[in-house]
């Protein structure tokens, strides 16, 4: 239970959100590009943080398929930005150690010709510390 | 020496749960002045006020102090009370010691500390009160009403049943405002019309009523009881007297491309218009703009053929000058616009629409002829959907932050009747909250769901998509079944916020009238005088006041003639005995008050005075009692001291601080 | 007139034409992008948490040298764009963040968001103007209809960005038709591609490519245009290849006349 409360107080601290702002509209949810891949959809990311609930959130697919788009961002009627959250639980998961979602070893065989650098920076940035 | 009673009341436990009334009591009594004090449990109370009335009688008290709630509230009883018993009603004051101590504070030993405090200033205050007699003004019985819809022609008509003369200004051709938009009108469906006309017609009727349509105030001075109001009458370019509304001038004109302002710019007009058939007056106007005659200085076709020769191309605006003894302010509201929300493609697509849209198109008298149609092709819908809180309820900077509580009655309203004209049309609504407090209100929008089949999903949309086929890809959520929704729309109709008419600051600042952070008129006090303006003698009526329906509007608007009435059934009004006043052995003449005032109640004579033996012609402050409101702006300003308000004279106000400060 | 130009990681490598099109087409319209020193990758993505200072660094060291060059900094891939652009946000309205990469930094002077950051579209559309490039058009794309791709990064979050309507954007549409072409407007061109998710879910990135490139299509569009290399690749690699994407630097420059001169 403390340790719920801490990390409570770490995602709110990492991202700058106050989730008592949402009204629960759910135009996240509508919004969100990835909303089928995800587990814990994005509307309940609030929920999941007010009820304490983190080792769930953590713990859920949806850390990885958020795309960090801003749609949610930039839609939201109550300036609450569900993006800013879930990034904030996967950093939660990333600063651990041995927690990286991406490993150096998995990379040659994603490679291909085309691949741009910038894909590999981004991916290194969002899935590991 | 004053002789002064201090009356400590509880408040229930308002006050006695948080201060220790007893003890301010205690301390209260050995005050200097002080020669009687009380505590009871509810001050304002007829047992309360009767305790007040018998110490002023047995003690002979020639001030008091009530140690209580805020002035705003109770000022008035305690000051009645006391004058009962004899007491000049100007030697009480109120210590409020409920919102500015119990009510904000915890600590019972630091709220009695500020209690006590707040009592020291209050006494220090009254020795030094004189007693004041308020004068007399008078009352021109006359009401202006600013705003010609539902919410100004009720009150209009109420007030002018009373007797009195009312005048209706009104900006746009004719009076009839939203509600003349409006196809049907919750709960009961009946026609917008059918029930607005009539009340049109009788206010154009009534012999009490004048109404000036194409006009705009544009100048207000003065004071309750007694303003002064330049109105704009802009130019018709048609003579009212002669024109006999035949229609003929509007069937002719050859400028017809000009939106329909009544139509929401969904079709178009002729530059001459009446902006509705059953528009009051009938009198068209030429909207100079798109008239080819003052275009170009060719055609004059309106002209040629207007058999009673009314049209008048020379016209020009003319200013009237009338005096009002009351002001009610009813200008309404109008849709917040959508170009922070392209989201759901209003721009992008001719077939997403705002709900006022949708009553145009649904009245027989609008674009459609009332035929639900699209507008790109004019092809019947199949799907329709409706989005609901579109720009209210938000608290970033793209929308309102209020709900605007009129949307989800009139979605409940527009799903049913097209469910119930067109059956095979699918009607999707989706919701945040569907709030529907009112007399047979969720009655009606339970009837939506179950008679009519009307789909209820409880989620936002995130975007419109427009497909190339032209239908319209809407992404909602459903949050019950937490999944996303992909549903297929012909016609999309979004309950767009609605807001305080945007001319509505201009009109708050001319009468000094305030006004919140969404524009809209403040009230006196938000519970127990809400049509009444914190300025005196201007009432408020309908939406400018705050979000509102047909029935609360009318409601209001009844409410705020009465206010009106009750100001013009006095022949006389007592002025505020609080005004400034200029010492003439300090006055210099240096004009800073007058540069402040902002009543124009201070002017300049030249008097001769005797200043310690020296006479002298000296160029002397003067105060208009009956224009100073004590605002107090010019003691402040005054770089002599020479200006001073009565009841809260320099020296008072220092002598409280020094109490404070003690 | 000169600008610090800040090229980025790929606009070295994978997508050297977005760049070197880019740098032909400013001397056509008589402008020069001058490569900041000892430049170092944004990191691709902006770092969301507001307790990350080191990877906001690199951003900041570009900042600060266009400051001490008294030059605007002008960046071209929607990536670099959107990081260097809210990291100097962050630097100009975020008290914490500023303090702290300050007192890393230790610059002769501190930086506290003086720079101003333009995108090669803003630059064509408030420095150059869409009037002026037009003049200056030898070949325009007559007839060609061209979808514009913004994705999320140019335009979210709008408030920050200031880049366009972030539902509604104009800019790459007003460069199609200065370059003498026709634009299409289709719902999905400021919808995500997938991002950096294609690296891991192939198919997340297909769905999402599939999408827009049927939109576009739907819509009557012969080609895609785009101002990042990541969405370029996930256009071509996951799209379901209906439609051919890119740069818009590379059409700039046909339409300039300097493509011949551009040699690989």
């Amino acid at each position: 239970m403390e340790k719920a409360k801490k990390q409570v107080e770490m995602i709110k601290e990492i991202s700058g959100v106050n989730p008592l702002k949402c009204m629960k509209c759910g135009k996240c949810s509508a919004t969100c590009p990835s909303f089928n891949e995800m587990d814990i959809k994005p509307h309940q990311f609030v929920s999941y943080v007010v009820n304490e609930d983190i080792e769930a959130l953590v713990n859920s697919k949806s850390l990885w398929k958020c795309l960090s788009c801003f749609a949610c961002v930039e839609r939201c009627p109550r300036d609450v930005k569900p993006g800013k959250l879930i990034d904030a639980a996967r950093q939660l998961v990333v600063r651990q150690k041995g927690q990286n979602y991406l490993t150096a070893d998995e990379i040659p065989e994603l490679l291909d010709p085309e691949l741009p650098q910038q894909l590999l920076v981004s991916a290194f940035r969002r899935y590991r510390r | 020496m004053q002789r002064i009673g201090v009356f400590v009341c509880h408040c229930g436990s308002n006050i006695a749960a948080t201060v220790d009334v007893k003890k301010v009591v205690e301390i209260a009594a050995m005050e200097p002045g002080v020669v009687h004090a009380e505590d009871y449990q509810y001050m304002c109370s007829e047992a309360g006020q009767a305790k007040i009335a018998a110490a002023i009688k047995e003690k002979n008290l020639t001030g008091i102090v009530v140690c209580s709630c805020s002035p705003r509230m109770h000022e008035t009883t305690f000051r009645k009370a006391a004058e009962r018993a004899g007491l000049n009603p100007y030697m009480v004051e109120i210590a409020n010691i409920r919102e500015h101590c119990s009510w904000i504070h915890k600590d019972i030993e630091e709220a009695t500390k500020k209690a006590v405090i707040l009592a020291r200033a209050a006494i220090a205050k009254v020795n030094l009160n004189a007693p004041l007699h308020p004068g007399e003004s008078r009352v021109t019985k006359r009401v202006l009403v600013i705003g010609g819809g539902i919410a100004g022609i009720q009150t209009a008509l109420d007030i002018a049943d009373a007797g009195y003369e009312v005048d209706i200004v009104e900006k746009t051709p004719s009076i009839g405002g939203r509600m003349s938009q409006l196809d049907k009108t919750f709960p009961t469906l009946d026609c917008s019309a059918c029930i607005l006309t009539p009340k049109m017609v009788e206010a154009a009727a009534h012999e009490k009523i004048t109404i000036y349509t194409y006009s705009e105030v544009e100048k207000v001075s003065g004071f309750v009881g007694d303003f002064t109001v330049d109105i704009r009458r802009k130019a018709r370019s048609v003579d009212m007297d002669k024109c006999t509304g035949c229609g003929v001038c509007q069937e002719k004109c050859p400028s017809k491309k000009a939106p329909s302002e009544f139509n929401r710019g969904l079709n178009t007009r002729s530059a001459i218009y009446t902006p509705f058939a059953q528009a009051i007056p009938n009198v068209p106007v030429i909207d100079r703009e798109h008239c080819i005659k003052f275009k170009t200085g060719k055609c004059g076709v309106c002209a040629k053929v207007c058999q009673a020769g009314a049209i008048d191309y020379d016209q020009k605006d003319e200013i009237i000058t009338e005096k009002y003894g009351a002001i009610v302010v009813a200008t309404g509201f109008d849709t917040i616009k959508l170009d922070k929300y392209d989201e759901y493609a209003y721009s992008q697509s001719k077939d997403v629409i705002t709900s006022l849209e949708l009553e145009r198109i649904m009245n027989a008298a609008g674009p459609t002829k009332g035929h639900l149609e699209r507008l790109s092709d004019g092809k019947a819908p199949k799907e329709m959907v409706f989005i609901q809180c579109v720009g209210s309820r938000c608290s970033d900077d793209r929308g309102k932050s209020y709900c605007s509580k009129i949307c989800c009655m009139y979605t409940a309203k527009h799903a049913m009747l097209i469910r119930d004209k067109y059956p095979d049309v699918n009607v999707t609504v989706f919701y945040i909250d569907v709030r529907t407090p009112g007399k047979n209100f969720d009655e009606f929008y339970r009837r939506a769901v179950e008679q009519y089949g009307v789909n209820y999903i409880k989620g936002q949309v995130g975007k419109v998509i427009p497909q190339p086929d032209g239908k319209l890809l809407v992404q909602g959520v459903d949050l019950l079944d937490n999944r996303q929704i992909l549903k297929e729309a012909d016609m999309v109709v979004l309950a767009t916020a609605i807001e305080p008419d945007p001319d509505v600051r201009k009109i708050a600042t001319m009468l000094t009238a305030s006004i919140d952070t969404n524009n809209f008129l403040t009230e006196a006090h938000a519970k127990l005088r809400p049509v009444e303006s914190p300025t005196a003698g201007i009432f408020l009526s309908g939406v400018c006041q705050g979000p509102k329906d047909i029935p609360e509007t009318v409601a209001q608007a009844g409410a705020a003639a009465v206010k009106a009435i009750g100001l013009l059934a006095k022949d006389k009004l007592l002025t505020n005995p609080c005004t400034a006043q200029s010492d003439e052995l300090l006055c210099n003449g240096c004009s800073a008050c007058a540069n402040v005032c902002p009543y124009g109640a201070i002017s300049y004579e030249d008097r001769l005075v005797n200043d310690h033996g020296i006479r002298e012609t000296r160029r002397i402050a003067v105060v208009n009692n009956a224009l100073c409101q004590g605002c107090g702006a010019c003691t402040v300003t005054c770089p002599s001291g020479a200006m001073d308000l009565q009841g809260f004279s320099n020296r008072q106000i220092i002598a409280e601080v020094d109490a404070i400060c003690r | 007139m000169k600008y610090s130009y800040y090229p980025g990681c790929t606009l070295r490598t994978k997508a050297k034409q977005l760049d070197t099109y880019a740098r032909a087409s400013a001397s056509a319209l008589g402008f020069e992008l001058e490569e900041i020193e000892n430049w170092q990758c944004c990191g691709g993505v902006y770092p969301l948490g507001s307790d990350e200072i080191a990877t906001k660094l690199s951003s900041v060291r570009a900042l600060s040298e266009a400051r001490d060059k008294n030059q605007e900094l002008v960046t071209l891939c929607s990536a670099c764009h959107h990081v260097i652009k809210r990291v100097n946000d962050d630097m100009k309205n975020v008290d914490d963040i500023r303090t702290r990469a300050n007192n890393y930094l230790k610059l002769d002077t501190p930086y506290t968001g003086e720079t101003t950051v333009l995108h090669y579209l803003e630059v064509l559309r408030d420095r150059v103007g869409f009037d002026t490039i037009k003049e200056k058009v030898v070949n325009p794309l007559k007839g060609k209809k061209i979808g514009a791709y913004y994705g999320c990064l140019l335009l979210r979050p709008g408030k920050i960005l200031e880049f366009d309507n972030p539902e509604n954007p104009q800019i790459m549409e007003d460069f199609i038709r200065a370059i003498g072409g026709t634009p299409v407007i289709y719902p999905y061109r400021n919808e995500c591609c997938g991002g950096y998710i294609s690296l891991k879910e192939k198919e997340m990135s297909q769905t999402m490519s599939s999408k827009i490139m049927d939109s576009a299509e739907g819509f009557g569009a012969d080609m895609l245009i785009t101002a990042c290399p990541l969405c370029l690749y996930n256009l071509n690699k996951s799209g379901n290849g209906k439609l051919p994407v890119y740069y818009f630097t590379e059409l700039l420059a046909e339409a300039l006349g300097v493509k011949e001169e551009v040699t690989e």
